[in-house]
């Protein structure tokens, strides 16, 4: 491989961007792929193939062999809230392999003392997602309670197309969002997806049990996905 | 979002840029097929150097010392190497993989 075409891998990675990079296996040349780009022929049609269903694998087109290694965005949690539940959530969710980050005006709950290195934002998601906006690999879980910061966020996410959306409360509360939601002009299908109240129902009491329930239901959310990040490779 | 949060300090493909940018030879090695039940998925990269320091893992940890000694011989050569491994052959005990899987793992030098 050469150096540059590592180097472009490695940037389309880090801003996020799913990219496919074709080797052939006759005469080593390869050639990096991004989402859209138009490819010719029967490698085209393999390497979209590639992107929808997130499998790396050797396809032979033109009478050539090629490995197509996809190249997905890792799924990544955002928590809307830095409360107690997210304090557990947040190591959790490193184990297993998400990246994380949490974003919450009240710079009472958003300090580093209370999530030692953890990606905070203590801003109003409207300023952080002006930044870097939710993505189809992302899993979003609202648990201030408010509305005030929960809300935005949460149309957010289901405009983005989430592969995970939930949101912390009881049936009573989650009724007056969905008011609030279709108020704010979102169709009933997606104020559906949100899971609520959020996580499995495994009985969980405590924002530790919680948050096993909330990472559980996200880790099932992304498991049975259409297509986003099945090629998770490392 | 703008900025993943992979964690760098891990991740193969990373390292093998930051090795070879510093000036260190690389060679990097990818599971292009499974058959089986082969630990590491397709797509799956170790990363190593000229002097056989390696990050990352083509299988869970049965063949890398093969695809290392052949990855040093490739950064010389600078010729790919598609390998194979299972446990059908004679070496299975010395570099296969006891799970029952078979793998092929591509190695090429990074230039």
């Amino acid at each position: 491989m050469e150096l540059a075409t590592l180097q472009a891998l490695n940037d389309e990675r880090k801003a996020r961007r799913a990219v496919v990079l074709v080797k052939s296996l006759d005469d080593g040349a390869e050639r990096l792929v991004r989402e859209g780009d138009a490819v010719e022929g029967a490698l085209g049609e393999r390497i979209a193939e590639a992107f929808r269903s997130g499998q790396s694998r050797v396809v032979e087109a033109g009478g050539a062999e090629h490995f197509l290694n996809v190249h997905l965005p890792p799924a990544r949690i955002v928590a809307i809230g830095a409360v107690h539940i997210t304090q557990a959530l947040a190591p959790m969710a490193a184990v297993a392999g998400y990246d994380f980050e949490i974003i919450d005006p009240r710079t009472a709950f958003a300090t580093p003392e209370r999530f030692p290195d953890v990606r905070l934002h203590a801003e109003w998601p409207e300023d952080v997602l002006a930044r870097q906006p939710f993505d189809p690999y992302t899993a979003v879980a609202a648990v201030t309670h408010d509305p005030k910061i929960d809300d935005f966020a949460l149309k957010a996410a289901l405009e983005a197309g989430c592969f995970y959306v939930g949101a912390l409360g009881s049936r009573k509360t989650h009724a007056k969002r969905v008011e609030r939601l279709t108020e704010l002009g979102l169709p009933p299908e997606r104020i559906e997806r949100i899971q609520a109240p959020i996580g499995l129902a495994i009985g969980a009491a405590s924002p530790g049990e919680i948050a096993v329930a909330v990472l559980a239901q996200i880790i099932a959310a992304f498991r049975s996905r259409e297509t986003a990040g099945k090629g998770r490779s490392s | 979002m703008s900025e993943a949060t992979t964690d760098d300090s891990r991740d193969p493909l990373t390292i093998a840029q930051q090795w070879r940018t510093q000036g260190r030879e690389v060679a990097l090695a990818t599971v292009v097929e499974t058959w089986g039940s082969a630990p590491r998925p397709v797509g799956s990269h170790l990363v190593i150097d000229g002097e056989g320091n390696f990050h990352g893992s083509v299988s869970g940890g049965c063949v890398e010392g093969a695809v290392v000694a052949e990855a040093v011989d490739i950064i010389g050569s600078g010729r790919p190497r598609l390998l194979e491994f299972g446990v059908a052959d004679e070496t299975a005990w010395q570099v296969g993989l006891s799970c029952g899987g078979r793998i092929k793992v591509y190695v090429e030098r990074l230039n």
